[in-house]
């Protein structure tokens, strides 16, 4: 890839987005490790305590006494993991659907498409919250709920380039040659398409994030005593009249991480188009 | 006094400097021509006369027109003076020219703009215009878009929309460029007669362009001008260096031998074999299928080099990709070395794939993006000597690119790192790695220069006289062909025309169209290039096909039969020729 390092540390939005990211995902790790106290003991000495230095309740304590700050970090942890998983997820189903659509075209591609239509007309968060009823709510599910939703969009936009890679005259000479189908997919197009794919990942990020923490704030996501920050989120609305620290730095937290996602993404994308312009 | 004075001008960006120091002048009312490889600052210099060089780039020096200081001039006395009195033709017009209006309003509007006339005046003024630059029913291109207007009537409408003005510059960069060569001719001719007292700076990197239609010329070289005089004496007499290589690489029809040896009875035997080949597609929207190539046989004989020739539109493209399976046959067989192969290339043989193999017109293009040049070369190899070590596949990569004329080092460059060339040595080495015994060249030299083009093209010879490789070399252009080839197959409107020996084609030809490519191509002589025939017309259109002979409406020895009989093909002296009158007509080329 051509995006040299005097490019990227060029780019303001990209260095301090994904600065704000890196640190804030270390000290998800590192936090915990430091506090004296742990996410799961109650104490009922310390109720909704305020945040103070005093006691190293840094992020003050919730109703039953538990660190905040741990939790809160705790739940940095689970929102990143659930995300990344997702984009995976999303990513690796997209885009080998959506190339192999895009490449062979025709048939193939019109069948495979309408599915994606088929399926991008139900209505998904009914569907997920369906899901979560019917079954026992654990986490995995919760993966492949939001990678269902999220893989759709990337195999659009895979089989959309595809379509014009498979027009470029390298893949002709590819297929002159003899190279299989498969050799063409995984070698002339799908390297081709990583510019594109790069962004979009960073986008779907975010989007995971927030479908996680909706599901969450519905109680529908993680379960306690684990959490999440959109269960945080969901438990500080609780409390808001009585300690609004308990809702604002989760949701704080939570748009800042969001907001970085979408600078990064941006950032991104200009990255790659200046490179293909040039 | 000078209409145009560019004295010191200097263009750079960032440290890069694409035009330094460069000076000259252009008088009112002369037609100059500027000349130069790609590269060498061109059409920077027509921008920074313009006024419209990107942000990125800084200038220096001094651009004075008719007195005005145009490198300090402010975005309002730029725009009074654009259009109004200097104007520019680019090289192509579909960018040129706004898709979303009609081609009327758009020159229309460069009226009202600068207040030179309204309403039914104006109206009656453009119209007027597109009669002269040779619009066929100017009232009713008035109200067409530019997609419906063939590439040759859409640079004649630019030429309109730059005159309208009556501006006292005119600059032309690459004008023709994009167009057909008898198209070609057909604009040279009207920018050299239409434009009355407008000095013509022509840009160009084709030095039969200049030849033809400027009385002086400026010659460049990485951004500097290294020769300057009148055409006439630039010509005989270059004084730089530059200018004579520019000319001793320039392809003349008129002087430069022809291949030797091979010609007439061929000893080699029939390599690839087309038979009664024919493409369609279907026209978007509708059931009707329109008719790409008809009816087309060729025998390729091992060792041999077949040029086909033909204009955009008469269907070569179509043909090459149907024979090597890339798009379908619609009837026809394709055969090679007697055994009859599948139409899709996904159901060939790996052994026959490996014979066949393509070069094409883009060299960057037909690369890889992401791969380093090794890795293209030696990816034939994978798949058809997959159990080769990793040692002697290098050691083959390494063998070719020493071959293709590129150093060891090349082995780790990306394609955006190459040169035009070099990237076209790239994807030779990687069709001739697996040593075919065809290769199609579609257009493969038209997109280099001049010298790069010779050396590319010598390197086909040699690989061909090494290795007895048989060559089809596809091209627009007759005086490339003419140095390479053995025989020459010329194509119109999807059929064979005349197929004869590269000799007799080029001394003797038996087609009228024929004839009239040879004409078209621009001889690099001023004392040779001037008052030369031009033929009218355009390829037709695909969707509208002519009755009878597609020619015959730009044909001048038509006769009533050609317009409702079509001619089939015939030997005529040895010639294969489509034409009903090849034995009574002389069109031997004098």
């Amino acid at each position: 890839m051509g995006a040299s390092w005097a490019n990227v540390r060029g780019n303001r939005a990209l260095v301090v987005s994904a600065g704000i990211l890196i640190v804030t995902a270390m000290l998800a790790v590192i936090g915990p490790l430091i506090s004296p106290y742990d996410y799961l003991s109650t104490n009922f000495d310390a109720l909704l305590r305020a945040p103070t230095m005093a006691d190293m309740h840094l992020f003050g304590t919730d109703d039953l006494g538990r660190d905040l700050f741990v939790r809160t970090m705790l739940g940095i942890r689970v929102t990143l993991i659930v995300a990344i998983i997702a984009s995976i997820v999303s990513l690796v189903i997209g885009v080998a659907y959506g190339a192999t659509a895009g490449y062979f075209g025709g048939r193939v591609d019109a069948v495979m498409m309408r599915l994606v239509d088929t399926l991008y007309a139900m209505p998904f968060i009914f569907f997920v919250i369906l899901l979560m009823v019917v079954f026992e709510r654990n986490f995995l599910l919760i993966f492949v709920a939001i990678g269902a939703i999220n893989w759709l969009d990337m195999a659009r936009i895979v089989r959309g380039q595809t379509l014009s890679l498979r027009e470029r005259e390298f893949v002709d000479a590819a297929r002159l040659t003899g190279v299989s189908s498969a050799r063409i997919i995984a070698r002339h197009i799908a390297p081709n398409l990583v510019g594109v794919v790069v962004v979009y990942v960073t986008l779907t990020i975010p989007q995971a994030i927030l479908v996680e923490s909706f599901l969450s704030f519905l109680g529908l996501g993680i379960q306690e005593p684990q959490t999440s920050l959109g269960a945080l989120v969901d438990a500080g609305v609780n409390q808001l009249e009585r300690a609004s620290w308990t809702l604002l730095i989760p949701a704080t937290l939570l748009a800042v991480i969001l907001m970085c996602f979408n600078f990064l993404g941006d950032a991104l994308r200009d990255l790659f188009d200046a490179r293909q312009t040039r | 006094m000078s209409l145009l004075e560019v004295s010191g001008l200097g263009i750079r960006y960032g440290t890069n400097d694409v035009v330094a120091g460069l000076s000259f002048s252009v008088d009112p009312g002369e037609s100059c021509g500027l000349v130069g490889e790609s590269g060498s600052g061109k059409t920077q210099t027509a921008l920074a006369i313009l006024g419209l060089l990107p942000a990125a780039a800084t200038s220096s020096g001094s651009i004075r027109f008719d007195g005005i200081e145009l490198l300090v001039a402010d975005e309002d006395e730029m725009n009074a003076l654009r259009a109004e009195r200097i104007a520019i033709v680019f090289q192509d017009p579909m960018q040129a020219l706004n898709p979303y209006l009609r081609i009327g309003q758009q020159i229309r509007r460069i009226l009202l703009q600068h207040k030179l006339a309204s309403g039914h005046e104006a109206n009656d003024r453009v119209i007027e215009m597109l009669a002269r630059v040779g619009l066929p029913d100017p009232k009713r291109q008035f109200g067409a878009y530019p997609h419906q207007l063939s590439g040759g009537m859409r640079q004649r409408a630019m030429i309109a929309s730059a005159l309208i003005t009556e501006p006292d510059l005119l600059i032309a960069d690459e004008p023709t460029t994009a167009l057909d060569v008898t198209v070609q001719a057909q604009i040279l001719e009207l920018l050299a007669s239409i434009r009355d007292d407008t000095a013509l700076l022509l840009i160009t990197h084709d030095l039969g362009v200049v030849a033809g239609h400027c009385e002086r010329t400026l010659v460049i070289e990485q951004g500097g001008l290294v020769e300057e005089g009148l055409t006439r004496q630039v010509f005989a007499a270059p004084q730089s260096r530059h200018m004579a290589q520019l000319l001793a690489a320039a392809p003349r029809l008129d002087r430069d031998g022809m291949r030797e040896g091979m010609r007439g009875e061929f000893a080699g035997e029939t390599v690839l074999d087309i038979r009664a080949a024919a493409v369609s597609f279907r026209e978007r929207g509708s059931h009707r299928r329109l008719q790409a190539v008809r009816d087309f046989t060729l025998q390729v004989r091992s060792g041999e080099t077949v040029a086909v020739v033909g204009e955009s539109g008469s269907g070569k493209s179509s043909l090459v990709r149907a024979v090597l399976g890339l798009i379908p046959l619609q009837t026809g067989v394709v055969s090679f070395l007697g055994e009859r192969l599948p139409d899709d290339v996904r159901s060939r043989a790996l052994t026959v794939k490996r014979e066949l193999q393509l070069v094409f017109q883009d060299p960057v293009g037909s690369l890889n993006p992401q791969m380093r040049a090794g890795d293209i070369i030696s990816e034939p190899l994978l798949v058809h000597a997959p159990t080769l070590r990793d040692g002697e596949r290098r050691r083959r990569v390494l063998r070719m690119l020493e071959k293709v004329g590129l150093p060891d080092s090349f082995v780790s460059r990306y394609p955006h790192e190459l040169s035009g060339g070099q990237a076209q040595r790239v994807a030779i080495a990687r069709a001739l790695v697996m040593k075919p015994s065809v290769l199609i060249c579609d257009e493969a030299v038209a997109a280099l220069d001049g010298t790069v083009r010779n050396q590319v093209m010598a390197l086909l010879e040699g690989v061909q006289d090494e290795t007895g490789l048989s060559i089809i070399f596809i091209s627009h252009d007759l005086a490339v062909v003419r140095g390479i080839s053995h025989r020459v197959l010329v194509m119109y409107f999807g059929r064979l025309v005349e197929l004869a020996d590269c000799a007799s084609l080029f001394t003797r030809p038996l087609h009228p169209y024929t004839r009239a490519l040879i004409d078209a191509v621009p001889v690099p002589d001023p004392a040779v290039a001037r008052g030369k025939q031009v033929i009218a017309g355009e390829v037709p259109s695909i969707v509208t096909p002519p009755s009878g002979c597609a020619f015959h409406p730009r044909c001048a020895y038509a006769h009533e039969r050609c317009i409702v009989e079509r001619p089939d093909e015939r030997v005529v002296d040895g010639v294969t020729v489509a034409c009903h009158r090849a034995d009574e007509i002389d069109l031997t080329v004098r």
